[in-house]
């Protein structure tokens, strides 16, 4: 296909050519080109259809404030929807197609509602489907619904790789514009550390795209200098393709750089894109400004376009949107473009400047004090009406429509902190005001200075006093003429004229918007979602609030603004995502058996982060429930083996050790004897249970504090907080241990014969040496230091030995080969839980955050003869009903059923309901021991209740059965077995 | 003016030129019965069903900025009851009821789609906990089902089971959850409050109650002082700058909770879905975006934006189960100002000061609760008692410990 | 944002984690007439200003110090941060 609008000229690599697809047909274009810019110079204008209307569009910019021309870029999982056909680098094998019509796009059935508009006016929704009320969710929402959105997600998992990074700076500067390039160039011959971004390829910014001079070079030829010159200094880096999406505390700015987005795939090993973190102490914004068109009647149409996308199609891409275009101006801008389609020798149709004293052209028709007041062409355009300044009207042939309607300075980033922009009136723009976010400069266009020479100059000023240098540098000569500018928002008229592009947002809209009552700002927005499309109303904005002002009678500062948030533009989510996602999205903590575990075929659970042996299952179990019970009885029956390192550890060390644990466990520790273990509560200051666990005391001024896995952190930091902020003098010191020893348990009848063969032998750990929680430091397998505790979880003569981290692998496998003749078997977390369970230890079930030592049976635990935390609002009577929850044991009437967790208890007969709640399973299992299931839960008063017989009812899993109440120690009650 | 499919057909042949303001724009009077401060979903509520059920008319709600523009302007959309308290569970249950007749009783359609809402469970402790949630839902009328992992992968193709960190263990899915169109909700109240004769004094900013041996006798206000038999304050958000102008300190801190919208998508996301193993929610709105969120950012703030870390941790859980959303793109983050009680849990209840009542506390559900809030606030306004699906919410039940602690995290408002 | 910590200089807010106001120090005695109350008001009424406010920030990912951070919740700018340790000791909890 030949390039029937390919012009002379432009920044395009016309040595090589690039093939690509679109919508099915193949087309070839350049580097340097965009996929628009592709397309215009294939003779392509139109590139979608907007949202409500399905109206045709084409690109209305030549930036990433493109409203119009979004694209599906790629396919299959790679496929990216709503993509800027603007923005897009041309690479070779592009592959594209246009959005949101059904039908080819250039017949898309759905254009129909183009025909109905008077019946979609803004906000027709909120008005009717209501009845009948049951129509809306089987009719009008799915119709509506299907309208929704415009390009479609893969469904498919994103393959690419996203990363992210920290970076570091003296000054940022985020735009490469002349403010830019200049700034950037003042700090980093000042031998600063430097950080240029800029959202485009190459570099530039409006310079690629004017025809104007900066000394004795082109614009863009300065500009690819100076990025040279910066390019080769150490101090700077230049991140082209990157934009700087917001300005957050502190001087923190998120960048994203588009590492492989000009590719057809990204390169091995290389991800999609990088989130950048940004961390500045000055930074200057040169975001620059962008062009806002004027609304006129049907002035939406392919080929009507901003005066400055003509410039840059034409000066920097080589691409005439068409053979014969015409300019609609208020302002010297519109002349600028005129000339230099002139230039280029592309016919100008006209130039019609609303201005009376518009300047004259021999080379064009210019028709000064005058509008265009309508257009023609059903895909693109094809005709415009003009008129006159003496009010004559007629028709001009036009393929393309170059609009100036004045430029908003892209102050975003200056808003992000909530700052709010000023009106300029000779520019009749917002500009930056208010408090900018600390550390934040603006220079350049983005600060209303619209001059090439004040961008220069502005920029090299703010570098100079960021970094409080004292000389300003030499400037380059450039032009210096300031914008003249004739406020003009829209020609008044019969039809529809478009703010919105995408959203179909139009003049008639805001006015209807007006005459309702939803008159601010805000309303104004939500009611028609102006601004509210993947543009965000860079180019409609403010021209829907001078609308809105002129129907107020008010002025548009009075009228206000929105509020600008981040991204400045839309940012792939997977980006913010980085790496964290599929199994590493969180880290994964393994236990030191870990290895050894897989080795036996362990089922592994997820515990927080940590993963656990679940169970061991062996040949010939086909059902979990097989391998737990085996575990259980095997472990009741002689010895079982089980890694508890996932327990928190926190060693307490110093004199004031004692005193300090009897302020965070309710409890006393104060009188417990060197080498003796106690079981510790804690509570939270609101007196309800926080965790519990052991401390096992190995010297007068050390403690071995144990938490439960979950809460292994909090606990921690609320340690730290009492020591540090409540008793900042007590002479006791923290660390959590939890990673340095690893941990076992041995629990069952032969415990103590295989330990035996562990420790060494000069460890006396016979019944009357040390007893049940007696606990000391050990040493074992020849003089490896490791530690020892008698306690027990399982209710079985039980220890946990613990030995440095890196033994853990060895101790385990040297506890299986000396267990061996008493066929010790290693259990899992769920043997673990059903053996608490059969003991009545409360666990996690238990400990849910709203449960007291009075619900959990502990309420004597809470010593009442000295100050812990939690001790006294423990005390509110709403925490101690004469009904409150307290823990009771459930075992079935009849011995096949289950007691499922969750399950709600009701008195035996009587209603089923909310208002009859008894209280509620908490844990439940099958008990190997005892042949039938149990439970423990809450229940009201249950302390009192024993005996009783309940119903429970869990209509969620269709479940209702009878239960008795029974003591929550379901083995060995009196615990004659640990003490063996 | 009554909305109906008839009346947008009749406008549109004639030029759109008959729709009236869908609320004056009053001068305030110099006396109310009620004056409800706060021009959000609560406030506006509040002034609807006092005028709708409980026959009072003189009443005006005044806002210091636009109506709609708190938090019911920049939430996540959400409605749903899946609550396991006593306290909380008939409260919510009765706003989704409400929800359901809503659009009908004020006649403007705010697009109440109960699409259902989801919660992933990732292990054994968690499915224990939602089955007791799911009772408590159903015992208290409402609806609840246990879905298999199989099952939801039927209706979220796109979840990801096979590589998940953390393990999909089914989920509790409540059928008549969904979303709503929130602007519309301020609105819809807003005009079924104002054609009722309730005055909607919007840029009109409360400076002050003034107090007369503990009573309260009305607000000064930036446009004067309004005089009231009552006044009700619903400015969730605000909450603590407000009561501290009548000398009061809260059991509340205000948070920061960002939000998130991507891009408009074809429809791919049916209901809500909430991932129980990180800080994600999201659903897809009837214009196509995702809509979006997690935690909140955890220290306290009053400005209405969020920072990076939080932003991140939401779109890495929003990975974690749809890989797919890597390639849509976010389109705009916000921030909303959360008033985060103590224990997680609002509060709907007369202060020490006669004629001076509160609502607040909404932590971040404010949103679904809005008609209930409104309707127990104007019951209590009315009767001086609460009503009953509002009764445990009492400023006194963290001094007597009768908190309603959901998450079971305690007097740490930024874990609830 | 970024906390200057005293000890370690400035460092990334997300290393650390937040529990609220700095007034959690001060633990009432629990042995008065009106310990209920005070504790009540101690745990659950705290400060909660549109402006400056001084509250605890923990190191949980460095070196696990609690500290005492002055910062604006309009504008989070910080202007103060001190140990926490320091701030208990001046207000008298050494006895």
């Amino acid at each position: 296909m030949s390039q029937i609008n390919r012009i002379d000229g432009g920044q395009i690599d016309r040595t090589q050519t690039l093939k690509f697809n679109f919508n099915a047909k193949t087309y070839t274009g350049h580097p340097g080109d965009t996929l628009a810019s592709a397309l215009l110079a294939n003779g392509v204008r139109l590139m979608g259809r907007s949202f409500k209307y399905h109206r045709p569009r084409g690109p209305l910019t030549a930036g990433s404030e493109e409203p119009n021309a979004l694209v599906e870029l790629r396919g299959g999982a790679r496929a990216e929807p709503n993509t800027r056909a603007t923005t897009i680098e041309l690479y070779n094998g592009l592959w594209a197609r246009s959005q949101n019509h059904l039908g080819p796009l250039g017949l898309d059935v759905m254009a129909v509602n183009d025909l109905f508009s008077d019946f979609l006016s803004a906000g027709f929704y909120y008005k009717t489907f209501m009845w009948p009320a049951a129509f809306w969710e089987k009719l009008y929402e799915p119709v509506i619904r299907r309208a929704a959105g415009l390009g479609a997600l893969s469904g498919k998992a994103d393959p690419d790789t996203y990363d992210k990074g920290y970076l570091h700076c003296d000054l940022l500067v985020i735009g490469a514009g002349p403010s830019g390039l200049m700034a950037a160039r003042t700090a980093a011959r000042a031998g600063a550390q430097v950080i240029l971004t800029d959202e485009d390829f190459r570099m530039g910014g409006r310079l690629n795209s004017e025809t104007l001079e900066i000394g004795e070079q082109t614009g863009a030829d300065w500009a690819a200098d100076t990025v040279a010159e910066l390019a080769a200094q150490p101090n700077v880096r230049l991140m082209p393709r990157t934009t700087s999406i917001g300005a957050f505390d502190h001087g923190i700015y998120g960048a994203v750089e588009r590492v492989s987005d000009h590719l057809h795939r990204p390169e091995d090993g290389k991800p999609r894109q990088i989130l950048w973190r940004i961390y500045t102490r000055q930074t200057i914004l040169c975001a620059g400004a962008t062009e806002r068109p004027i609304a006129f009647r049907n002035n939406d149409r392919p080929g009507i376009m901003l005066g400055s996308a003509v410039r840059s199609y034409v000066n920097r891409f080589g691409a005439a949107p068409a053979r014969q275009i015409a300019v609609f101006t208020n302002s010297d801008d519109g002349h600028k473009t005129a000339q230099d389609l002139h230039a280029k020798g592309i016919r100008v149709a006209g130039v019609i400047d609303i201005r009376k004293d518009a300047p004259r052209s021999d080379a064009y028709d210019v028709f000064a004090g005058s509008k265009v007041t309508d257009s023609k062409g059903r895909l693109g355009l094809r005709r415009i009406e003009v008129e006159r300044a003496d009010g004559t009207r007629h028709w001009i042939d036009c393929g393309a429509l170059a609009v100036s309607g004045g430029w908003n300075p892209n102050v975003h980033l200056t808003c992000h902190q909530r700052g709010r922009p000023q009106w300029n009136e000779s520019l009749a723009a917002f500009v930056p005001g208010g408090v900018l976010p600390p550390g934040l400069s603006v220079a350049g266009a983005a600060n209303g200075v619209m001059s090439t020479a004040g961008a220069l100059r502005s920029g090299a000023a703010a570098a100079c006093t960021a970094l409080s240098l004292k000389a300003m540098p030499d400037l380059p000569e450039a032009e210096d003429a300031p914008l003249s500018i004739t406020p003009f928002w829209h020609v008044a008229g019969k039809g529809r004229a478009w703010l919105d592009q995408q959203n179909d947002v139009t003049v008639k809209d805001v006015k209807l918007s007006h005459q309702e009552g939803y008159r601010s700002v805000e309303h104004l927005k939500r009611y028609t979602t102006l601004g509210m499309a993947t543009d965000q109303g860079k180019t409609s904005n403010v021209g829907g609030l001078a609308i809105l002002a002129e129907l107020a009678g008010k002025s548009i500062p009075d009228v206000g603004t929105t509020i600008f948030r981040p991204p400045y533009t839309p940012t792939a989510i997977g980006v913010f995502a980085g790496r964290s996602r599929g199994k590493a999205f969180k880290p994964t903590r393994k236990t030191p058996s870990h290895i050894w575990a897989e080795e036996q075929g362990a089922v592994f659970v997820e515990a927080g982060n940590w993963l656990r042996a679940q169970w061991f299952p062996r040949a010939g179990e086909t059902h979990w429930r097989q391998s737990v019970d085996r575990e259980v009885q095997a472990t009741r029956g002689s010895v079982g083996v089980c890694d508890v390192t996932t327990l928190g550890k926190i060693d307490v060390q110093g004199s004031d050790a004692a005193a300090f644990l009897n302020k965070v466990y309710c409890n006393g520790f104060a009188k417990l004897p060197v080498g003796r273990t106690r079981y510790g509560l804690m509570l939270r200051e609101d007196g309800i249970a926080m965790d519990d666990g052991t401390a096992a005391r190995l010297a007068e001024d050390h403690f071995v504090v144990t938490t439960t896995t979950a809460n292994a952190v909090s606990v921690y930091r609320h340690m730290e907080f009492v020591r540090q902020c409540l008793f900042p003098d007590m002479d006791v010191q923290l660390i959590s241990t939890t990673e340095s020893w690893a941990q076992f348990a041995v629990a069952g009848p032969n415990a103590r014969k295989v330990l035996q063969k562990i420790v060494d032998p000069s460890c006396d750990i016979s019944n009357d040496a040390f007893p049940f929680m007696a606990c000391a430091e050990i040493t074992l397998c020849g003089g490896l230091r490791g530690r020892l505790f008698r306690i027990s979880f399982s209710g079985e003569l039980a220890y946990e030995i613990a030995v440095p981290t890196r033994y853990g692998d060895a101790l385990i496998r040297r506890i299986m080969e000396v267990g061996a003749p008493y066929d010790i078997t290693p259990y899992g977390t769920e043997a673990l839980g059903v053996m608490r369970i059969e003991k009545g230890h409360a666990a996690g079930n238990e400990l849910n955050g709203t449960t007291t030592a009075l619900n959990l049976g502990l309420g004597r635990m809470v010593s009442q003869t000295k100050d812990s935390i939690g001790t006294v609002l423990s005390r509110r009577e709403g925490l101690n009903a004469p009904d409150a929850l307290r823990q009771v044991g459930l075992r079935p009437l009849d011995p096949k059923d289950k007691v499922p967790a969750g399950a709600h208890l009701m008195a035996a007969t009587g209603p089923v309901d909310a208002a009859h709640d008894q209280g509620y399973v908490t844990s439940a299992c099958y008990s190997p021991t005892l042949g039938h299931h149990i439970a423990l839960a809450f229940l009201k008063n249950g302390a009192e209740r024993l005996g009783e017989t309940l119903r429970l009812v869990s209509p969620l899993t269709g479940v209702e059965t009878h239960v008795e109440v029974v003591s929550p120690h379901f083995f060995d009650p009196q615990g004659d077995r640990l003490r063996a | 003016m009554r909305y109906s499919g008839f009346r947008v057909i009749k406008e549109a042949l004639t030029g759109h030129k008959g729709w009236q303001p869908a609320w004056r724009d009053p001068e305030p009077q110099p006396h109310y019965d009620i004056v409800v401060v706060g021009g959000g979903g609560h406030g506006l509520a509040t002034a609807y069903y006092l005028a709708r059920k409980f026959s009072q008319h003189r009443v005006a709600v005044i806002e210091k900025g636009w109506i709609g523009g708190g938090n019911v302007g920049r939430n996540t959309t959400i409605i749903r009851s899946n609550y396991l308290l006593d306290g909380n569970e008939p409260f919510y249950e009765f706003s989704l009821k409400l929800w359901e007749g809503l659009e009908q009783d004020f006649n403007f359609n705010a697009m109440i789609s109960q699409r259902g809402i989801l919660n992933l469970i990732h292990s054994d402790a968690q499915r224990d906990a939602f089955i007791r949630r799911g009772n408590a839902m159903l015992l208290n009328g409402a609806d609840a089902e246990l879905l298999s992992t199989a099952q939801i992968k039927a209706r979220y193709p796109f979840l990801n089971v096979d590589d998940a960190r953390f393990p999909i263990k089914g989920g509790l899915a409540q059928h008549r959850g969904g979303t709503v169109r929130h602007d519309a909700v301020a609105w819809g109240y807003a005009r079924g409050a104002d054609s009722r004769g309730v005055d909607i004094i919007q840029n009109c900013e409360v400076t002050g109650f003034r107090i007369n041996d503990g009573k309260c006798l009305g607000v000064e206000t930036t446009r004067g002082f309004i005089g009231a038999g009552k006044v009700g304050c619903a400015v969730a958000g605000s909450s603590g700058r407000l009561m501290a102008l009548a000398g009061m300190r809260l059991p509340i801190e205000s948070h920061v909770l960002q939000a998130f919208v991507s891009e408009g998508l074809k429809p791919i996301l049916p209901g809500v879905v909430t991932f129980g193993a990180g800080h994600f929610y999201v659903s897809q709105s009837d214009k196509g975006g995702l809509v979006f969120g997690g935690d909140i950012d955890g220290y306290n703030s009053y400005s209405q934006r969020g920072n990076l870390p939080v932003v991140e941790d939401v779109c890495e859980g929003g990975m974690a189960i749809f890989p797919m959303i890597g390639r849509a793109r976010l389109l705009r983050m916000w921030g909303g100002i959360m008033d985060m009680s103590m224990d997680g849990s609002p509060i709907i209840d007369r202060t020490h000061i006669d004629g001076l009542y509160f609502n607040g506390g909404w932590c971040y559900g404010g949103f679904k609760a809005t008609p209930a809030s409104g309707y127990c606030f104007a019951h209590l306004l009315t009767h001086d008692t609460p009503h009953p699906v509002a009764g445990a919410y009492r400023f006194d039940r963290f001094e007597k410990g009768l908190m309603i602690d959901e998450k079971g995290v305690g007097a740490q408002p930024n874990l609830h | 944002m970024i906390i200057n910590h005293p000890l370690l200089g400035p460092r990334d807010a997300s290393e650390f984690t937040y529990l609220g106001d700095a007034a959690l120090i001060d633990r009432p005695d629990p042995d008065t007439a009106t310990a209920a109350r005070d504790f009540y008001e101690y745990q659950y009424l705290r400060d909660n200003p549109a402006g400056t406010l001084r509250e605890l920030w923990y190191h949980e990912a460095g070196d696990r110090a609690w500290l005492v951070v002055t910062r604006n919740t309009l504008t989070h700018e910080i202007t103060h941060v001190e140990l926490a340790r320091d701030v208990a000791r001046k207000a008298g909890r050494s006895t």
